[in-house]
């Protein structure tokens, strides 16, 4: 039950993204959480909405996207699925395999508004602004 | 990125991350930054400086877990008087309260540094980091870290250690890995304790808790041993003296954390 740690540290994290960008709100929070993470995601989405309080995600919504355990076999080549307690390959139930996916507990995005009116922003193509935004981005 | 939380990206695993490119406008005028980063980012990065700390001074770092009374301080106790003084033990203990395991470790003669962590249910690094800074590392060859008695939360943790142990008591059933899988698939060494009350019991069959750990894809050894009984110590030590000698040789260790699929150097049994 260390999902409000989690939380806390994924708020640490959006923190310094929404720093680095000059954003004074986080709007949206997106994760991928897998299977074999250790992570509940409804005590995950619980724990959030405590921790986010007075930090600049006190509104945002956090998103959690999940992944499916993958597989890959060392004893026949095969990848296929499995489940958390039976890791074992899908065609010759070998024990012998190597996780592909499934274990992911990752911040994927984070949406930012309230952009420092002073501020660079990047265009899309991730270069800087050839002058400064003269509008806050809503 | 990290390679010990298993949050890197992987080619296995990298096409649930669409790849638009760093930033972008959203339609409603937000700016979205893509990250990818792991969730524990700050923990790893902190345990990261405490393996090469440790690395540095050539200590192993053993994490020990196990539920609540499986025997992680007893077996720790009967490691000290098997293995001192040939090789320096230290031992960082972590409890809610009490300093009652240091002071356990200290009678023994060995140093003990006792962390209580309050209500946390796992130790972190940050923790683990302070502790470090209150012991004399050139003073040691082996460094067990005695993590709270939990079979959820501690497997997520990185500490800056080598390797995952995980103790399992014959009295807690022999099907325990399969119920803790996230624990069980993360330990580099899986230790039967209490083996001395497998003739009173009639319910506990080794080979079905090695074969439960076999299932979650991990090849570690499951060894029985008993505390009370120094004779079923020997794997044990051999598996420690073997695996400090690993990494006194150069590899580099990291535990048998959230694998991704990467290859772990030493730790993993091969077969």
């Amino acid at each position: 039950m260390h999902e409000l740690a989690i939380c806390q540290e994924m708020l640490s994290l959006v923190e310094n993204v929404a720093m680095e960008r000059g954003a004074a709100r986080v709007d949206r929070i997106v994760v991928i959480i897998g299977p074999l993470s250790g992570v509940e995601i409804p005590l995950l989405q619980r724990a959030f909405s405590v921790a986010r309080t007075r930090t600049p995600a006190a509104d945002a919504t956090l998103e959690v996207e999940t992944s499916d355990i993958r597989i890959s076999c060392r004893s026949c080549g095969a990848t296929s699925g499995a489940v958390a307690n039976k890791l074992t390959c899908g065609h010759c139930g070998d024990w012998r395999v190597d996780l592909q996916q499934g274990d992911e507990m990752l911040l994927k995005t984070v949406e930012l508004s309230g952009i420092d009116r002073t501020g660079e922003i990047a265009d899309r193509d991730g270069e800087p602004a050839h002058a400064p935004i003269s509008a806050t981005v809503h | 990125m990290c390679e010990t939380c298993g949050c890197t990206l992987t080619p296995g695993n990298k096409h649930l991350v669409s790849a638009t490119g760093t930033l972008r406008h959203t339609n409603d005028g937000r700016v979205s930054v893509e990250v990818l980063t792991g969730l524990l980012h700050e923990n790893n990065r902190q345990a990261a400086h405490n393996r090469e700390h440790l690395d540095q001074h050539k200590v192993l770092a053993v994490n020990l877990m196990s539920s609540p009374g499986s025997g992680k301080t007893r077996l720790l106790e009967a490691t000290i008087r098997a293995i001192c003084p040939k090789l320096r033990i230290g031992v960082v203990e972590g409890d809610l309260e009490t300093e009652n395991d240091a002071e356990r470790i200290r009678a023994q003669g060995v140093p003990a540094v006792q962390i209580t962590t309050g209500r946390a249910c796992h130790l972190d690094a940050h923790m683990v980091h302070d502790a470090l800074h209150e012991m004399d590392l050139d003073d040691l060859d082996l460094l067990f870290i005695e993590n709270v008695g939990n079979l959820v939360c501690p497997a997520s943790f990185d500490l800056g250690h080598h390797v995952n142990v995980a103790l399992l008591s014959v009295t807690e059933g022999d099907d325990k890995p399969a119920k803790y899988p996230v624990m069980f698939r993360a330990a580099d060494l899986v230790l039967l304790s209490k083996c001395d009350l497998l003739e009173v019991l009639d319910d506990f069959d080794t080979e079905a808790a090695a074969a439960h750990v076999r299932t979650l894809g991990n090849g570690a050894d499951v060894l029985p041993l008993s505390a009370r009984q120094a004779d079923t110590l020997k794997p044990w030590l051999d598996w420690l003296e073997a695996t400090l000698a690993t990494m006194r040789g150069g590899a580099k260790l990291v535990p048998r954390m959230q694998a991704d699929g990467t290859a772990l150097y030493g730790t993993e049994a091969t077969g």
